[in-house]
């Protein structure tokens, strides 16, 4: 009798978790005509693709799985093989993953900007200014708290490119105002946010990002804040398994007239965040 | 306590609507730990009884290694699995990383060892009445582990659970072998991160209050069942 019911039971539970496969055909029906794109935070955090995916699906019929990670990451992860077509943003480390034979081409898409954000109180007294190199060096000297990406991502190439062009090397730092945290752009604004720091952001994902505190955009509109994103097939005589096809229609599409007007048509409160310049050879 | 207020009303709000998205993430979290709980009880409940139950050569070894990687990071498991499940990987050509079963397989290997090591001291417990009466019986291993266990069977209800509740809670692991993709990979514990980055707090935190929700009910449903079974002892 005892062992009855516990063989009902089991039974029971076996058939609620048949249950719930059968519930979840979602991945099943989804598969069936897909590629894997391998991104940047930046692009999934800041909206942009819940924006013009859809827009991609609608015309091809493919689905577009993205695995947002940062740029060092994602760049990892497609030398592997894992994805179809990689979409970052840091020019030199894109020109050697083709020079390096994973891409045949790479194509340049959008660009947008970076921005220093900080408490509005701005101990270091920058604000305002259009000098991004002056501005850091005055937050080191203030030793007013940075939190890094410290991640290998794009956002933190740049920023320790900036470094330099400060004459400065945050690696040195003393007295503990520089923080490299490891982690993605949101925990990094998080993170600057509780600590009153100062914080290097793509404005993409400043823009739609919600627990801002005291954080405030402090400097901007310095040229070497710029910041280019690029695509590229992962390239299919390095991977046999690599959907050529569909992830080229991917990179000719975020390319073409269509693509580029789905990029510039993402705005949030009318302030758009990426600007199209795939007719720009030099991008 | 205005972000905990209004973390509630998220919470009810998207309970209470049960939105598309939000009940595909639910499936999702249900039907991965889920399995990784059914694979895991399969593997982990014989092997836990075996090394309780039966005399074997490192057997000791065996028992502190279970116990030890009850501890395993999520995110060492993770990598692991992503590692093998990767196209340079062992077992790149089988193409399951960034898919639901990869996330089964990372789970399942978190579980095992909880599954294994909590039964293993169930049964332990258990062999101290029972030793005795198996040996006049003159039962085999097979039959030895099988009475065992069945006579453990509603104490090895928290065993699972315990297992349930790793499996359901843990982020670090499916966020690398699943990638956290919409639609496809993402689940209770993955979109709350994503929340998190994005910095809309209320939402993160009210999905962890709906994903409590969905584990108290899992957790009463195992209550009452055992509660019902174990009754007419």
């Amino acid at each position: 009798m005892l062992r009855r019911s516990f063989v009902l039971g089991c039974a029971a539970a076996a058939a609620l978790a048949g249950l719930v496969q059968a519930a979840a055909p979602s991945a099943a029906l989804a598969a069936d005509r897909f590629i894997t794109v391998a991104s940047t935070t930046s692009t999934e955090d800041s909206g942009l693709f819940g924006s013009i995916l859809p827009k991609f699906t609608a015309k091809t019929g493919i689905e577009v799985r993205v695995v947002a990670k940062g740029t060092g990451q994602a760049i990892d992860l497609a030398k592997r093989g894992d994805a179809d077509v990689l979409f970052v943003h840091h020019k030199p480390s894109e020109e050697k993953f083709v020079a390096e034979g994973f891409s045949t081409l790479r194509k340049p898409v959008m660009y947008n900007d970076f921005v220093v954000v900080g408490p509005s109180s701005d101990p270091a007294g920058v604000k305002g200014s259009k000098d991004v190199a002056q501005s850091l060096s005055k937050i080191a000297e203030a030793k007013a708290p940075f939190v890094s990406r410290g991640d290998d991502s794009g956002t933190h190439k740049a920023e320790l490119a900036l470094w330099k062009t400060a004459n400065l090397d945050p690696a040195k730092a003393e007295g503990g105002w520089y923080r490299s945290i490891g982690q993605g752009m949101g925990p990094t604004l998080n993170t600057a946010a509780a600590m009153n720091g100062y914080a290097l952001t793509d404005r993409g994902t400043w823009l739609n990002f919600k627990n801002r505190g005291p954080l405030t955009v402090l400097v901007e509109g310095d040229k070497r804040l710029f910041n280019q994103y690029g695509v590229m097939l992962v390239n299919p005589a390095k991977f046999a398994h690599v959907k050529a096809a569909d992830g080229q229609a991917f990179v000719d599409w975020l390319v073409s007239a269509e693509g580029q007007k789905a990029i510039a048509d993402y705005t949030i409160n009318g302030e758009p965040l990426f600007f199209p310049n795939a007719s720009d050879p030099g991008a | 306590m205005h972000d905990f207020s209004q973390a509630l009303a998220v919470a009810f709000s998207m309970i209470l609507s049960l939105d598309e998205g939000l009940v595909r993430i639910i499936g999702l979290s249900l039907r991965v730990s889920l399995s990784a709980v059914a694979i895991a009880t399969l593997i982990g409940l014989p092997l836990g009884a075996a090394v309780a139950a039966l005399s074997f050569p490192g057997r000791r070894a065996v028992a502190v290694a279970l116990n030890t990687m009850m501890g395993l990071p999520p995110v060492v498991v993770g990598l692991v699995v992503y590692l093998l499940l990767s196209r340079s990987g062992p077992f790149g050509v089988l193409g399951l990383l960034f898919t639901p079963t990869a996330m089964i397989v990372a789970q399942t290997v978190m579980i095992v060892p909880i599954v294994a090591s909590l039964a293993r001291q169930t049964v332990e417990d258990l062999l101290v009445e029972y030793d005795d009466l198996l040996r006049v019986t003159g039962a085999g291993p097979v039959r030895r582990l099988a009475t065992l266990l069945s006579e453990a069977r509603w104490s090895l209800v928290t065993t699972v659970l315990a297992g349930f509740g790793r499996a359901s809670a843990e982020v670090g692991a499916v966020m690398i072998v699943g990638g956290n993709i919409e639609h496809v990979t993402r689940v209770m514990t993955t979109a709350i991160a994503l929340e998190t980055s994005k910095g809309d707090l209320p939402m993160a935190l009210g999905l962890g209050l709906v994903l409590m929700t969905l584990s108290l009910t899992v957790n009463l449903a195992a209550s009452l069942l055992k509660e019902a079974g174990a009754r007419p002892a």
